[in-house]
């Protein structure tokens, strides 16, 4: 036990200094902290994972991810692990009486151990109930070297999917645009990152503005919109492998990408003609058809989940709000009827709700639009919430809000009861967008 | 009579000395004494802060051509009755310079959505270009870029601040 101890806090040391070593060159990551908790938070022990594997666990433990990721959903209250009265890797082990003494409803339970041919991790784990004493779950979920995170985020998937029947969206990810310095001397960055906020990379460092990232249907390119050439145009990037195409850089403006649900068109703002209008490209033949015309600012086209419609902003009743056009063209119909501005749609992946940026007076915040109640929800208390973006599960959305004068990214669960908040430790963040579920 | 011609020529060498010298030079001092090249003297007519042909009042803070910055009330693109006559005093210029460009540089405070405000940008950018347009400046002259509310000028959330922001900037690409 002393030994036990002992070794535990060589490991700790040894860990703490890695971590030194890399916080040179890591970049700063984004921290979670609850805003907004919720009272009727399931309580869960997920119960630290038998290390099969040679050598150390890592620093961030396939329990721990598991955890954080439950907790930051808004709806499991996880038990801390040292307020265990065991660990039990086995179903035998567990004795339920006492969990359900310490008023623990479900209880996970697992194992990390290498997979036969060698590579990567092979990750064993259960899900009881710990007042029915009965299994929910029992799975093996494998994933190549170096991923082992992703492998806990899916892990957290099954568990969230098991206890609410909706899939879980801890293993996607998320792009945002960081802001660095000031004035003239402005760094721009695209990152991309796992959607708790660990392993940001940047895909794009520019001197000029970069926003509007729109991810892929299959999460492998970000459309984007650069001012590097001097005036917006859009690029599509391969996020994997740094390739990159201009896809539209005519004169005016060209902005707010949105690829389509089966990828193969690209929504995008251009006002060639003298003021903004939506068109869709198709990606294969890069022939663009404009599908509105009005002489107002038509932007910010969002696609219906089914693909046959393309939501968008509109001031051509005299204020901001959303208005839904076919996506082969036609007559635009007014879909927001409350408000004084509604603009930047992210339609919920089940089509009925409508996320956008409400403005009223100064005051912007995250609102809902119920689309066969015809009404609003407020999510945010402000005062500078925009850009939402749902999660491709639907369960919360991302935003960016300001704090002081800077930048951050929030996220709201989608009935508005809990709120968390993603900081990056130096920069302005802004335009989060979800990535569909990936890989 | 005699003496009288002396004091006049003594009079005439003096004078032709005087003009011959532009600055006074410490005759005593030969050793100091150097070859100096002549001092440039540029000469020009008084330069008139109301001509807007005379690329000159760009830098004469007394000339309307000085000022480049037009700015706007919240959501509106309405060029204000005090800024017309600054735009008017650059479509006189690129009316004179057939050879003059411009970019307008569209831009929107930081309240409302990104893309809107891009289109908000343009669209000040474009009432700035047809004003100077009607005023006798040509449209292959200007190209309007908005950068929405991507680049402030201050960063504070307040209405000071945003009134700094709501603006187009005419920069001149070639004069």
């Amino acid at each position: 036990m002393v030994i036990d101890n002992v070794n535990r806090l060589a490991r700790r040391i040894l860990a703490f200094a890695f971590l030194l070593s890399l916080a040179g060159t890591v970049q700063a990551q984004l921290q979670i902290e609850i805003v907004d908790g919720n009272p009727s938070a399931l309580p869960i022990a997920v119960v630290p994972f038998e290390w099969l594997e040679e050598g150390y666990p890592p620093i961030d433990t396939v329990e721990q991810i598991v955890a954080n990721d439950l907790y930051r959903s808004g709806l499991f209250d996880p038990m801390a692990v040292e307020d265990m009265p065991d660990r039990p890797a086995d179903a035998e082990g567990i004795r339920f009486g006492t969990w359900r003494l310490l008023q623990v409803d479900y209880i996970v339970i697992g194992k990390v151990r290498t997979p036969a041919d060698g590579q990567g991790h092979e990750i064993h784990y259960q899900l009881f109930d710990v007042h029915k004493q009965e299994r929910l779950l029992s799975r093996i979920t494998t994933v190549g070297p170096g991923d082992l995170r992703f492998g806990a985020h899916k892990v957290s998937d099954s568990i969230y999917e098991a206890l609410t029947g909706v899939p879980g969206a801890f293993s996607t990810r998320i792009a945002y645009v960081t802001a660095t310095g000031t004035g003239g001397e402005t760094h721009y960055e695209l990152v991309v990152a796992d959607a708790d906020g660990f392993g940001p990379q940047s895909i794009v460092g520019s001197p000029e503005p970069l926003l509007s990232p729109a991810w892929s249907p299959d999460g492998r390119r970000l459309a984007y919109v650069s001012f590097e050439q001097g005036n917006s145009a859009i690029y599509v990037q391969d996020v994997a492998t740094g390739a990159r195409e201009l896809v539209s850089s005519g004169r005016g403006i060209n902005g707010a990408p949105a690829f389509s649900p089966d990828g193969s068109k690209l929504a995008l703002t251009l006002s060639r003609t003298g003021n903004p209008e939506i068109y869709v490209r198709d990606m294969a033949t890069g022939l663009t058809k404009q599908i509105v015309q009005h002489w107002s600012i038509d932007t910010e086209p969002a696609w219906s989940p089914d693909g046959r419609y393309v939501y968008f902003t509109s001031d051509r009743a005299g204020r901001p709000q959303i208005y839904k056009v076919p996506a082969g063209g036609g007559n635009p119909e007014r879909v927001t009827l409350e408000g004084e501005y509604n603009a930047r749609a992210s339609i919920s992946p089940d089509g009925r709700k409508i996320a956008v940026a409400q403005g009223k007076g100064n005051e912007y915040r995250i609102a809902v639009w119920d689309i066969e109640s015809e009404r609003f929800t407020i999510l945010t208390p402000g005062r500078m919430d925009e850009s939402p973006s749902y999660a491709p599960n639907g369960s919360m959305i991302l935003y960016a809000t300001r704090e002081g004068d800077r930048g951050v990214l929030s996220a709201v669960s989608a009935d508005g009861s809990v709120r968390t908040r993603l900081i990056l430790s130096e920069g302005d963040v802004r335009e989060p967008a979800w990535s569909p579920v990936i890989r | 009579m005699k003496s009288a011609w002396r004091l006049t020529l003594a009079l005439m060498i003096t004078f032709t000395f005087a003009a011959c010298k532009s600055t006074p030079e410490p005759v005593d001092e030969p050793a100091q004494v150097e070859e100096k090249p002549p001092v440039q003297v540029d000469t020009k007519p008084a330069l008139d802060p109301r001509d807007y042909t005379n690329a000159d009042n760009f830098d004469n803070p007394e000339s309307l051509l000085s000022k480049r910055v037009i700015y706007f009330d919240f959501d509106k693109s309405t060029v204000l009755p005090q800024y017309r006559p600054i735009v008017e005093a650059h479509a006189a210029y690129l009316a004179s310079s057939s050879s003059a460009r411009m970019t307008l540089e569209g831009h929107a405070d930081e309240r409302g959505t990104r893309e809107y405000n891009l289109g908000l940008g343009e669209r000040r950018g474009n009432a700035v270009s047809g004003l100077m347009s009607a005023q006798g400046g040509r449209g292959s002259q200007m190209n309007v870029v908005s950068y929405g509310e991507e680049r402030p000028t201050c960063r504070v959330s307040d209405e000071e601040c945003w009134a700094m922001n709501r603006r187009v900037e005419i920069v001149y690409t070639a004069r």
